[in-house]
């Protein structure tokens, strides 16, 4: 049985004996039934609860600096979202080492000297990410170039060819004048 | 013709980057460790409990630290060949046995066979911290001098010990 109908059958028949009701006799098991599996339902689906921090503050700067900080098992994810085991144990070491009173560079520093700086969401600008760093402009200083000269090249096309040719020049005159003379 | 031509060339260069980056594995990030020495520790040993094992207990000699778990699928893969590689004594293998249960660690050491020549416990994984453990298993090549040349992300191959990790060992070893 599933739960929807457990849950279902047991309000309908509740609302059956509510109606036709004598007072005090409305299914006290059956509510009692559904009002303990709604007591232990949800706690044996939910995860353990994770240890509540100590201190709200540390807590708060955990998660700021773990935001930008990635989570080498689930790559795309930050050390603030992930729930894998590995940034478990990172977000423990970090709040240790906040309360060691380490500043957040410091322990940036601790984290790449053994992850190195792909844990950084964030790499530091020098010649190696260089390219990461400015190749998005190089790609729209390129699109802009091309842009221009594209634009100037069919602007000149444009001056260059005239919009008739000299025979549909007379043509076009020829049709002018008859319809003047017709007018007239 | 140059209408469809530039077209095509760019592209041509963005398959290009794209299979480049298809091919790349995005697990393996080069370990920082790579040159420095390895950071030290002192932990219980897995079977005899009372004693310790410490990372300079190994100075003087080429070793491996292989970072295992009983939990850990892939360790079963790469386990008969450092079986085989602690069988022919070529290099010691010593085992970080990585946020583990004891029992377990012991029973599954019996079921697929003991290579290490001494495992040591990280029941909280703050080695594994130290020495930038992300993915179980990985094995270090650690040199004379304490230092490690090599680290191995994922399991041990055939391939990883003939074209990388035997010829270091032997060069080292020297």
């Amino acid at each position: 049985m599933s739960l929807s109908s457990l849950f279902g059958s047991s309000i309908s028949r509740y609302r059956q004996k509510r109606s036709g009701l004598q007072k005090g006799s409305f299914g006290i098991k059956r509510f009692t039934l559904l009002l303990m599996l709604m007591l232990v339902l949800p706690s044996s689906w939910a995860r353990e609860a994770a240890p509540v921090a100590e201190d709200p503050e540390i807590e708060r700067r955990m998660i700021e600096l773990s935001e930008d900080l990635r989570c080498l098992v689930c790559q795309n994810e930050s050390l603030a979202g992930s729930r894998a085991d590995f940034a478990n144990d990172l977000r423990r070491e970090i709040r240790e080492q906040m309360k060691d009173n380490k500043s957040d560079k410091e322990i940036v520093d601790f984290l790449v000297a053994r992850y190195g700086e792909f844990v950084l969401y964030r790499p530091p600008v020098k010649p190696t990410t260089m390219l990461l760093w400015f190749g998005p402009f190089i790609f729209l200083a390129a699109g802009a170039v091309f842009l221009i000269f594209y634009l100037k090249r069919r602007r000149r096309r444009q001056i260059e060819e005239p919009a008739l040719s000299e025979k549909q020049r007379q043509q076009a005159e020829a049709l002018l004048k008859e319809g003047k003379g017709n007018n007239a | 013709m140059t209408r469809f031509l530039l077209p095509l060339v760019a592209f041509l260069v963005l398959v290009a980057f794209l299979l480049i980056g298809l091919n790349l594995n995005p697990r393996e990030v080069p370990s920082p460790l790579i040159g420095k020495p390895a950071p030290d520790f002192q932990l219980q040993q897995l079977h005899e409990t009372e004693k310790t094992l410490t990372s300079k207990d190994n100075l003087g000699k080429v070793w491996l630290l292989n970072v295992w778990a009983s939990w850990c699928v892939s360790c079963r893969e790469e386990h008969p060949l450092l079986v085989e590689l602690a069988r022919s004594g070529i290099v010691p293998v010593y085992g970080l046995n990585y946020k583990d249960e004891r029992d377990l660690a012991l029973q599954w050491l019996k079921q697929f066979g003991d290579p290490y020549t001494v495992s040591i416990r990280d029941p909280e994984g703050r080695t594994g911290i130290d020495y930038g453990v992300y993915g179980v298993p990985e094995t270090y090549v650690i040199d004379k001098n304490g230092v490690i040349r090599y680290k191995q992300i994922g399991p041990v191959t055939v391939e990883a010990l003939e074209t990388k990790i035997l010829p270091l060992v032997r060069e080292l070893q020297g």
